[in-house]
């Protein structure tokens, strides 16, 4: 194809992809190096009968004229990302010298707003793959086995969890695991502990998120895996039958070497699309002791009146490195697949 | 198949079954139990002194007269103003799976016919753009908005998705054509059609099944989007997902908290009854870039 024809046929698609996701990753840097402009304090007399007093309050006038003037804020460098909710080396220096054993300096380290949130999203990230690929492989597995008849439906109930929203399906397991719903209530009765509650210490809400993910994932993986298994070559397992393999040896020798390659896409895609994690923590209201990144950018920009565009925009970037860092493997995949296809 | 399924060990069927049975329970009871609970009343949903009250609708006797009751289906719609919400969904998805397949289908298919080393570039462009994080594109999204006036309104949000979704439906409809074969439009090249016209009447009638896929997952993406559509509308234009969660955070419907779980039954069916007519195409778009590596 000419290249005139090309850019033509391209250039809408471009377009959009260039305005919508290109700037605004370059908008976001650039409004990262800019702070929410200061208040301007004027000092005002004032007097009553019983003598005067002077008063600082914010200048309203001067304090929106500046706002109109620097829309952005005032230019702050790399200075946001330094500051306490962010990379904090101030505090992380003064913590080091400070604090008298390791125990106590990652105690410190972790209660900082960004390294708690790197913490939860990480967790997050690799509490819930290894289950997804595990489960997922054995539901395929299991799916595959069963009469041809069955296959449809089952495999349409098995995927609901991965069709709704994130929002949608935390809120639905929410309600049923609060105090006073079905799970909550017969977990209580089965511990026979009535104050017991999922949402009473962090470590219990930190596992009922993890569970969710699990739960919301494994759809995604039994899917991919479920293709996978009609691509297993038939000879070799014809063959291993003839020889006395059992169904395990089948298993463990054919079909998991077949599917390894399938396997790392999984994990790879899980862990990519499980550190933007942030709708699961509103579902189950954990805002209190579970924050990830992508959540505090949203808490950032929550505000209607007052949203720290400089703050979201350097816990952005700091978002876009960490997904980077997931994302080579995968480009290093695709790229090496290309080299073979031509 | 059928002859070799007859060979598994009987303990191992039974074993299957019941492992198959357990995670069907776990995959489909909550929405069960969440639409039978939409029509109680909230102290018979979270009852605190029996949870057999939300099968049996005790409270909801008592307040209601029935054991069952549409009363928070009907306040949501109507007091709760969800008939907006949903209207709204419906426009940006609509428009959404429109436009992006418009889009998709024409880049993909010069992305798939074109010989040039910058089709793979621009591939792995799509692949780092899809993997960017919504809310970090959205944090860049608000301030240029805000300063154009164009916050809040509907047809941002359907570009703003439109964008979004362009990566993923770029890669799908790719894959999907590389597998139509050249000759079919390089025979209509060679009989004098310009590209334009052997994309129009030699391509276009074979590419349904590969549109039906794609659009099925700007749809998904359109009407599940919660990220975008929060931060990017304003109240009064809320579609159905923060229209949920409007529902919680504000004080002034803390009564009314059955109105999120009647909406979030009425918010779900829908998509549910559309991916089960769909259901083989989901999947051969969700399989479609892993099987072949």
């Amino acid at each position: 194809m000419p290249h005139r024809t090309f850019f033509w046929f391209f250039f809408p698609s471009g377009l959009a992809m260039l305005l919508f996701i290109g700037l605004p990753i370059i908008s976001s840097f650039f409004q990262s190096l800019h702070i929410e402009p200061e208040q301007i304090l004027m000092e005002v007399e004032k007097c009553d009968p019983f003598g005067c007093k002077t008063e600082t309050k914010v200048d309203i006038e001067a304090t929106s004229k500046l706002q109109e003037e620097q829309p952005l804020g005032r230019f702050n460098g790399l200075g946001t990302y330094g500051d306490r909710n962010h990379l904090a080396f101030d505090e992380i220096k003064e913590a080091w010298s400070n604090s008298s054993s390791m125990a106590e300096f990652t105690d410190i380290l972790l209660n900082l707003p960004f390294y708690k949130a790197l913490l939860f999203t990480l967790t997050f990230c690799f509490a819930v793959t290894p289950p997804v690929v595990v489960l997922g492989f054995i539901v395929a597995l299991s799916i595959n086995t069963i009469t041809k008849s069955l296959k449809g439906p089952t495999i349409f109930g098995v995927i609901l969890p991965m069709i709704v929203t994130p929002l949608i399906g935390s809120l639905v397991l929410f309600w049923m695991i609060d105090a006073k719903g079905i799970l909550g209530a017969t977990i209580q009765y089965l511990f026979d502990d009535p104050n017991l509650s999922l949402k009473s210490s962090s470590q219990l809400t930190w596992i009922t998120l993890i569970i969710y993910g699990i739960w919301h994932n494994t759809p995604f993986a039994f899917v991919v895996f479920y293709a996978a298994l009609q691509t297993v070559p038939q000879d070799p397992i014809e063959a291993a039958i003839i020889d006395g393999a059992t169904r395990y040896e089948r298993v463990r020798h054919i079909v998991i070497p077949h599917l390894y390659p399938v396997a790392t896409f999984i994990i790879l895609i899980c862990l990519m699309d499980n550190f933007r994690v942030l709708e699961p923590i509103i579902g189950f209201a954990a805002e209190g002791v579970a924050q990830s990144l992508s959540w505090m950018i949203y808490n950032d920009l929550r505000s209607e009146n007052k949203m720290l565009f400089g703050s979201a925009g350097a816990t952005s970037m700091l978002t876009i490195i960490g997904v980077a860092f997931l994302l080579t493997p995968v480009l290093i995949r695709t790229w090496r697949e290309f080299r073979t296809e031509r | 198949m059928e002859s070799k399924i007859n060979r598994y060990s009987k303990q191992l069927i039974i074993f299957n079954s019941l492992f198959i049975i357990v995670w069907l329970v776990i995959s489909v009871f909550p929405f069960i139990w969440t639409f039978w609970g939409s029509f109680k009343v909230k102290a018979d949903f979270f009852s605190r002194a029996d949870w057999m009250f939300a099968v049996t609708g005790v409270n909801t006797l008592i307040e209601t007269g029935d054991t069952s009751t549409v009363k928070a289906y009907v306040e949501s719609w109507t007091e709760g103003e969800f008939w907006k919400a949903a209207m709204n969904t419906i426009i940006i998805t609509v428009s959404v799976v429109a436009i992006s397949l418009f889009l998709g289908t024409l880049g993909a298919y010069a992305l798939s016919r074109s010989t040039y080393k910058y089709t793979f570039w621009i591939l792995i462009a799509a692949l780092i753009f899809r993997a960017m994080p919504h809310i970090t594109l959205v944090s860049g999204y608000l301030f240029p908005f805000f300063q154009l006036n164009v916050w809040g309104i509907l047809p941002t949000t359907i570009i703003v998705l439109v964008a979004i979704n362009q990566p993923f439906t770029l890669w799908l409809l790719y894959s999907f054509f590389k597998t139509v074969p050249k000759e079919l439009d390089e025979s209509a090249l060679i009989d004098g059609c310009s590209y334009f016209q052997a994309f129009r009447y030699v391509i276009m009638p074979v590419m349904w099944p590969g549109v039906v896929t794609a659009g099925l997952f700007s749809m998904m993406l359109a009407y599940n989007d919660f990220t975008v559509t929060s931060l990017l509308l304003n109240q009064q234009n809320y579609t159905m997902v923060p229209k949920i969660n409007a529902y919680l955070g504000t004080i002034e419907h803390s009564g009314n908290y059955m109105w999120a779980v009647s909406s979030v039954v009425s918010a779900t069916a829908p998509l549910f009854m559309i991916i089960m007519f769909f259901q083989r195409q989901l999947i051969s778009g969700l399989t479609a870039g892993a099987v072949k590596g």
